[in-house]
């Protein structure tokens, strides 16, 4: 075999290679992506019941409720709208009503957002980024919020890892 | 004064790596051997102002001076020794002080054993060394100065992320920076070759021990960080496809390909031009694996920093690094004469084939983590990009690798036959059979993938059992020959044998844990049963207890097994008062390699307590299997051939000049 046939066997071996992983990527990120939202822009979209998505927002104090089995709902809200969720399972250590966010799940046929993952990424002072951004965007954050996030020496933020999987 | 003290070492470690970037270059040009020369003490001393600066870091951790803002934010006076020195690290000035520290030992290493290597070649290599510590040093007292004081010292600090308070900590950063930072010396020797325009099989002797110890470590870091949050973080997950953990596993891939194809290159003296790029892009990662994590662009779970000055610095050393190699290699590369021709079936064929496979499944891993970054900036739009794209595409990219990995080791150098080696890897092929027709019975037909996917995992394996044996003539010899021949065996052929296998191992552990890993979610209260996978346990009661910085609700388990007592687990939830959060502490109790895996939930009103429950069979093989490559790695790296004659320099200069 000579080096250019050699070359050949080699080029067209990682072209197929690189084409087989093209095709998975495109074929991967048309099903298996999810895109974030919040109530403001659920209510403006008109999203379609099924469709998946990253909820995001604050918890609205005062709407959570425990019933059997570890079923609980809450709603989110971003200042220009209200989501109720719907979720069954163990909640995040630092899940709590007035705080930041992110549910993924699908809305039902009622309208309700059912989860089956609630993340809570944040403390005392950091808030989601997505839904920090969110909050910006439409005009709704909260200035004591800001103020304490770049209060003092405490520049950096950590966020508690947490996360809750059904 | 302390605080002061490690603040001027790090400013003299800049300065000395400042001459250390120039005054070797110019003596290369010169060829003047005594100012190449000032590489390598210039090196050793930088080791040694960083490891004072680091010193005294850690020292204001013990001592918990608060009046240091890096101790006051991360410490607090009762936290346990061992959290008050780990969390040096624990945040994001301590840890690029580790980052560099870690840089300037391995130029350190580099400096006091490279007394074999050409003397051009290691100034070149030194002063690439001090450009990348340069930037990092120039990085930290910039922007991230771990020594800034507070003008009134408060008294108590803010304690460390409770997250962080786990010896996990000790263990995963040291290790991963290892990795990281290790794969800088194989992209320092890429671009000393390419400044010399001259590379050889001889290069590529020196530059593997190097790529192969910071693959060990990467290995052994990616493997103890999943395990960490698997028990950690309290729901029993031990991959995310997380950006921040994507950052450490393109790295790896990376670096996996490239020990390969250092492998032709010393071996066959053929892929120089291929194994100079991967050198590049693996560090190249290894620095996007930092900027991701450093400059708080992703939000993420493990998202420490959020401060964007440092992010456009980190930017900024990325694009002048990334940029500056990949130029250079375009420019330069061409120079570097082709060697080694081989037919495709054959070990570099194969080592080829791996190349591919491993470069193409690291590249959809950065599509996976970068394209929503990219996606945010263009149009706005927010997408989330997780496990299901990397299992549809990485996964059917890693099944023909797998089923190529017993193969490459059988087919020889050169020219190899296919069906010659298929013959040798029959019994692996049947014992792969074998295994998908028991488990297919055993499950009832359950799952179709599963038993396909350990099927594949036992050829692996068998396959680098095949290999071990076929070279020691085991079964066909006389025991005590074939003892003999194991014996006389280069440790790489171990090495590559185990390190197979673990793949195989690791790919059990995921397919089973994965598939038959049962659940059980509930509130409980005081003598409730449960029952997960044949073990039934009961909660015997709810305790409080104070640590030195937290309070804690200890959950009693007791668990039996058909009647018999096993043992007691006791999952906790601890709250941290000084930072207001709480962490979840799981319990865990190993059964062979499979773990019960429980953790709790928060109170009920009614006293009842919410509880969940994992039963997950042989999960420990997940990370046994990193483990056993690492070891396998290290077989490989104790091997004489890179210890004895691989670097003597009169070879070396035959070598060199028959390059040019």
């Amino acid at each position: 075999m000579t080096r250019k046939q050699r070359r050949l066997t080699i080029i067209g071996g990682s072209l197929g290679i690189l084409a087989l992983a093209a095709g998975l990527v495109l074929n991967a990120m048309r099903d298996s992506i999810v895109f974030f939202s919040t109530p403001t822009m659920v209510a403006e979209k008109h999203v379609l019941p099924g469709r998946r998505f990253r909820l995001g927002g604050l918890v609205q104090p005062g709407t959570l409720k425990r019933g059997d089995n570890l079923a609980v709902t809450f709603e989110v809200a971003d200042g220009g709208a209200k989501l109720p969720v719907a979720y069954t399972g163990l909640l995040p250590d630092l899940f709590r009503e007035g705080q930041g966010v992110v549910a993924e799940g699908a809305l039902d046929a009622t309208g309700v957002f059912r989860a089956d993952t609630v993340l809570a990424k944040h403390d005392e002072t950091y808030m989601p980024k997505d839904v920090a951004d969110a909050l910006k965007k439409q005009g709704h954050w909260k200035d004591d919020y800001g103020a304490k996030a770049n209060g003092s020496a405490a520049q950096t933020a950590q966020g508690t890892p947490q996360g809750v999987k059904q | 004064m302390i605080a002061e003290i490690g603040h001027y070492a790090l400013v003299l470690a800049l300065a000395l790596a400042l001459i250390q970037s120039t005054v070797p270059i110019l003596g290369a040009r010169l060829r003047d051997g005594a100012l190449m020369n000032v590489a390598r003490s210039t090196a050793l001393a930088q080791l040694l102002f960083v490891a004072l600066s680091f010193a005294a870091l850690v020292m204001l951790h013990v001592t918990s001076d608060f009046s240091v803002v890096n101790v006051f934010e991360n410490s607090h006076s009762l936290k346990p020794l061992i959290y008050k020195i780990t969390g040096v690290w624990g945040n994001h000035e301590g840890s690029m002080l580790l980052w560099v520290s870690i840089l300037a030992l391995f130029g350190g290493l580099v400096a006091a054993f490279g007394n074999n290597l050409p003397i051009s070649l290691r100034a070149h290599v030194l002063a690439v060394q001090a450009w990348i510590a340069s930037a990092f040093y120039l990085f930290i007292l910039m922007t991230s100065n771990p020594f800034l004081r507070i003008a009134d010292p408060p008294i108590e600090g803010r304690d460390l992320n409770p997250v962080l308070q786990d010896i996990g900590l000790a263990v995963h950063p040291p290790m991963l920076y290892l990795g990281y930072v290790g794969f800088s010396i194989s992209f320092s020797f890429a671009i000393a070759a390419l400044i010399e325009g001259r590379i050889d099989a001889a290069w590529a002797r020196w530059v593997r021990p190097w790529t192969l110890v910071a693959w060990i470590f990467l290995t052994l870091g990616i493997a103890m960080g999943s395990y960490w949050a698997y028990y950690e973080l309290g729901w029993g997950g031990w991959w995310f496809w997380d950006p921040v953990e994507n950052a450490s596993l393109m790295p790896w891939l990376a670096g996996t390909a490239l020990l390969h194809s250092a492998l032709v290159m010393e071996k066959r003296n053929a892929l120089k031009v291929w194994t100079i790029l991967l050198s590049i892009l693996t560090f190249s990662l290894s620095l996007l694996g930092t900027f991701l994590v450093r400059s708080g662009v992703l939000t993420s779970v493990h998202a420490f920093a959020t401060d964007p000055t440092r992010g456009v610095f980190i930017l900024l050393i990325l694009c002048i690094f990334i940029g500056g190699g990949l130029t250079l290699y375009a420019w330069r590369a061409s120079a570097l004469k082709q060697g080694g021709l081989f037919a495709p079936i054959s070990r570099e064929g194969a080592l080829v084939l791996n190349n591919l496979f491993l470069t193409t499944a690291c590249a959809t891993v950065f599509i996976g983590t970068l394209y929503p970054l990219a996606l945010e900036v263009v149009t706005g739009d927010k997408i989330s990009v997780g496990a299901p794209f990397f299992n549809l595409t990485f996964a059917p990219l890693f099944v023909p690798l797998m089923i190529a990995v017993p193969f490459g080791p059988m087919l020889a150098w050169k020219r190899g036959d296919l069906v010659a080696a298929a013959q040798r890897l029959l019994a692996a092929g049947v014992s792969a059979l074998v295994a998908i027709a028991v488990l297919w019975a055993w499950t009832g037909g359950g799952s179709t993938l599963a038993p396909l996917a350990i099927g594949l995992a036992v050829f692996v394996i068998a396959g680098a059992l095949s290999d071990l044996a076929e070279r020691t003539g085991a079964f066909r010899t006389p025991l005590a020959v074939a003892a003999r021949r194991a014996r006389g065996l280069p440790r790489s052929t171990w090495g590559s044998a185990f390190a197979h296998a673990g793949v195989g191992v690791a790919l059990i552990g995921i397919v089973c844990e994965t598939t038959w890993n049962s659940e059980h979610i509930a509130t409980m209260r005081p003598d409730d049963m449960a029952k997960v996978a044949g073990y039934d346990l009961r909660l015997d009661g709810l305790t409080q207890a104070q640590g030195p910085n937290f309070r804690e609700m200890v959950a009693q388990f007791t668990v039996t097994l058909d009647g018999r007592h096993l043992a007691v687990m006791t999952p906790s939830k601890r709250n941290f008062t000084t930072r207001g959060s709480s962490t979840t502490e799981a319990a865990l109790l190993t059964r062979g390699a499979s773990q019960l895996y429980i953790s709790l939930g928060e109170l009920t009103g009614d006293g009842a307590i919410a509880v969940r429950i994992y039963h997950k069979p042989l999960v420990l093989l997940i990370w046994f299997g990193p483990v056993l490559m690492a070891f396998g790695g290290l077989l490989s790296l104790s091997d004489r051939r890179l210890r004895v004659g691989a670097p003597k320099p009169a070879k070396a200069m035959r070598g060199l000049q028959a390059a040019e």
